[in-house]
């Protein structure tokens, strides 16, 4: 640690600054940071600050029941809220649990800090009792992560903890701190204010953008013929304000819009340039429109492979500009025109004031042609779907849910898999900030949890985890959690009894083998919703799932809606891998078998 | 690209030394049109011929830096010919790491990239693109025989400067500074004349002219 020049700036502390025991400066430091819920789990090395939790009532503490479900809550905090979420485990497999938690947060850039318990100083390389090497463990899947080794830092730390956690391209950072540093006395140190130089010695992201190239980008826009928005996470991330100035250059310029599966929310489902989600599972017209564009403007998505395809395809007759905050996002994969590296906020109102003033727009009638063409690719109605016979098919059930929860304005979590892209595709978002899943690393076990956070912040609010039965297995127990913490979250679980997104390739690549892809021995989900002390419902009847929604919403408790569906729906469309935006496959399960070849078999 | 990034990296079409030198003109024009940043030519970007590049980073001396840094490389499939790092200056804790790798440029500009979003990572630099530096290493050389073969190893070491640090009847370790090239040759000559092992330091490399490596970009 930078000791030296830490404890230096300490000079002009005040006489309220202690001493204090370490676990108190911890929450100190918690509480001035704006810290208002710390979602976590006790154990031996973290029982100090525990016992300092229990002489305040400022900070609140939610008892997950699994340390995976603890990050996935703050994670769910943090989207639904834009604050950063916070995170308290003990040692070893406290700290080891939190993995995959933080890998998922470093993956979809949710800003986190995750306080974990430590071995004392002494014991560290010992294999003491409940030893691991978290900050070892924890490098390679956060932002950054720090071991505090003297309790005179600790505040220090936690300060800088969430500048990094929540500034830039935001993501998890670990503080490990071990238990004698938090029985230690110490001082306070409060945060730094104001300039940025004091936040961290060196740490300043580039958040305006470079004029020239904004400059550069907005003649581009003005000479368009085929153009198309391409925006996603980063635009949620860099907050409100840049969802309405997104709204706002989608208007003006008239051209259409489409997101990844981070960025639903950014621009309304409602609005009339909207194209609905790209990529594997994206619609016919947004991923056509993604092929035959002439310029291709990201702001804020990174070209991920669910998205692209394959790459020597890829848009092949655009220029291309992409906005991201992290400059390695650029040139990555796909190599584009023009790079600008800026917050998605600050690069929009550049490219406002830019545009507005900007003497040659795009011909309308120009304009007007590439929109027949989408009119064109929209009347394939490439999410159509019958609803037939005694099987509900799990597209109804998702958009009866959404036609009947969507003047309450949701708040929708989902585990991973068929499920999550139905959700993606029939579920509607008109607001930033109300859809939370795992977008990069694909974690089965992820919107319970999730939803609980998002409950936590929104006490009033409807939420509910769409999930799938395999995947809400993963983190069952944190049913518990709801039911201690009063948090009145609803499970729709589509079930099928398949992993579904296993089934469905296992379908159409290895010959209809289903090995190990069904769910053999599952729980009664209503018993067992029960059991939890949650209320149970499951249906299975087309015409009763509208009454059973109903029910549901109505019921002021933790519910789950076990709701049996159609176990051979398969979700189309698909661009199956290997291939171009341009040979997405509708529906037809055949021709999806013999589409993909060769080293398509071979990519997830 | 279709395959991953790492995949492709890892049998990079390797150029001898010689050739992997990049033409002049090539690195004028990488340096004139590096309008902003973010932008890289495309035709630099999409050319798929391999260079050694010398990347050179200023890092807070904290603990565990070398290990993300070095976590960093090997978790996304770099290569690296050869890795540097001591503290530089001792009041400000920071740290000078250098890095010999190979690379089409797409690679090095996204390694750079990587390596820059590093937290404690303050300044990196391509010196090898940035223009003209000097690069040293040094080597230890440990040679045993007798008669012949150990006059004619003197004798070489005389020829490349090379210090005789140990001596005894039947052995020398020589002391042997310069590029890369230099001390590859060096080894080569005394592998038939009795070669018994060498240690070597690594690339430690510095811009040419006046300007400091943190002067340009201490604003990261």
């Amino acid at each position: 640690m930078a000791g030296k020049a830490l404890t230096a700036e300490r000079q002009g502390a005040s006489p309220d600054d202690g001493p204090f025991v370490g676990a108190r400066i911890l929450l100190m430091a918690l509480e001035e940071q704006g810290v208002e819920v710390v979602f976590g789990y006790p154990g031996g090395a973290v029982l100090p600050i525990y016992d300092e939790l229990f002489k305040q009532n400022r900070i609140r503490h939610v008892l997950v029941r699994h340390e995976q479900g603890a990050v996935h809550a703050a994670e769910g905090y943090a989207r639904s809220t834009g604050k950063v979420g916070c995170v308290l485990v003990t040692s070893g497999p406290g700290a080891t649990n939190t993995v995959t938690g933080l890998t998922d947060a470093l993956l979809d850039s949710i800003p986190l800090v995750c306080l974990t318990g430590q071995v004392p100083t002494h014991l560290i390389g010992n294999d003491a009792f409940q030893e691991a090497d978290t900050v070892g463990i924890t490098r390679p899947c956060t932002k950054h992560n720090y071991l505090v080794k003297d309790v005179n830092l600790l505040a220090q730390v936690v300060h800088e903890a969430f500048y990094v956690a929540r500034s830039g391209r935001p993501g998890p950072v670990v503080v490990d701190l071990p238990k004698d540093v938090c029985m230690a006395m110490g001082h306070y140190t409060t945060a730094p204010r104001g300039n940025l130089r004091n936040q961290h010695k060196t740490y300043r992201p580039k958040t305006k953008p470079d004029a020239a190239a904004v400059a550069h980008a907005v003649a581009l826009m003005a000479a368009a013929k085929k153009p198309v928005f391409y925006t996603g996470g980063g635009v949620i991330n860099s907050g409100p304000k840049a969802s309405a100035l997104l709204r706002e250059l989608v208007e003006l310029t008239g051209f259409p819009i489409t997101s990844t599966l981070m960025g639903l929310g950014a621009y309304p489902a409602a609005g009339a340039q909207w194209l609905g989600m790209l990529g594997m599972h994206g619609t016919y017209e947004a991923n056509l429109a993604m092929h035959g564009c002439d310029l291709l403007i990201n702001i804020g998505a990174r070209f991920d492979d669910r998205v692209t395809g394959n790459l020597k395809y890829f848009s092949p007759g655009s220029k291309k500009i992409h906005v991201d905050i992290d400059a390695s996002s650029i040139n990555k994969n796909i190599i584009v025109d023009i790079g600008i590296v800026g917050d998605c906020a600050a690069v929009l109102e550049e490219v406002l004031a830019l545009w507005k003033a900007h003497p040659r727009k795009p011909d309308s009638k120009t304009l007007r042609v590439w929109w027949r063409q989408i009119a064109d690719w929209r009347g394939r109605d490439c999410l159509h779907y019958e609803q037939r016979g005694k099987l509900i098919k799990p597209q109804y059930a998702i958009q009866r849910l959404y036609e009947l929860t969507k003047k309450r304005e949701p708040y929708i979590t989902t585990e991973v898999g068929q499920h999550q892209m139905w959700a993606a595709q029939y579920f509607r978002f008109e607001q930033p900030n109300h859809w939370m899943t795992s977008g990069g690393l694909g974690t089965m076990g992820y919107g319970l949890p999730a939803a609980i956070g998002v409950q936590m912040a929104h006490r009033d609010s409807l939420v509910i985890d769409i999930a799938g039965e395999a995947s809400i297995l993963m983190n069952i127990q944190e049913l518990s959690t709801a039911v201690q913490h009063h948090l009145p979250v609803k499970v729709f679980i589509i079930n099928n009894k398949y992993m579904g997104m296993v089934r469905q390739w296992q379908e159409l690549l290895h010959g209809g083998r289903y090995s190990e892809s069904y769910s053999a021995a599952l729980p009664d989900f209503v018993k067992l919703a029960e059991a939890f002390g949650c209320a149970g419902l499951r249906v299975s009847d087309p015409a009763k799932v509208d009454d059973t929604i109903r029910k549901m919403i109505a019921i002021d408790r933790p519910v789950i809606c076990d709701v049996v569906v159609d176990q051979k729906e398969n979700c189309f469309p698909m661009i199956p891998s290997g291939k171009a935006h341009n040979e997405m496959i509708l529906g037809s399960r055949e021709k999806a078998g013999k589409a993909i070849t060769g080293g398509g078999l071979a990519l997830v | 690209m279709s395959q991953p990034l790492h995949m492709s990296m890892a049998k990079p079409k390797t150029k001898s030394r010689a050739q992997a030198k990049m033409p002049r003109a090539a690195r004028a024009a990488a340096q004139s049109s590096n309008l902003y940043e973010g932008m890289v030519p495309q035709a630099r970007l999409k050319d798929k011929d391999t260079y050694r590049h010398i990347v050179s980073l200023l890092v807070d001396n904290e603990a565990g830096v070398l290990a993300r840094v070095i976590g960093m490389i090997a978790g996304r499939g770099y290569n690296i010919e050869s890795l540097t790092v001591s503290e530089v200056d001792r009041e400000l804790h920071l740290s000078r790491i250098n890095l010999a790798t190979l690379g089409t440029h797409q690679i090095i500009e996204q390694l750079k990239a990587q390596l820059g979003r590093l937290v404690p990572v303050h300044v990196v630099r391509d010196l090898t693109d940035e223009g003209p530096s000097v690069a040293r290493e040094l080597a230890l050389v440990k040679v045993a025989g007798v008669g012949d073969k150990r006059v004619e190893a003197l004798r070489i070491g005389d020829i490349f400067r090379a210090n005789v640090v140990d001596s005894g009847t039947k052995s020398f370790v020589f002391e042997v500074v310069g590029n890369t090239d230099k001390v590859d040759a060096f080894i080569d000559l005394m592998k038939p004349l009795g070669l018994v092992e060498v240690s070597r330091t690594g690339v430690a490399a510095i811009a040419r002219g006046a300007a400091g490596i943190d002067k340009a970009s201490a604003e990261k």
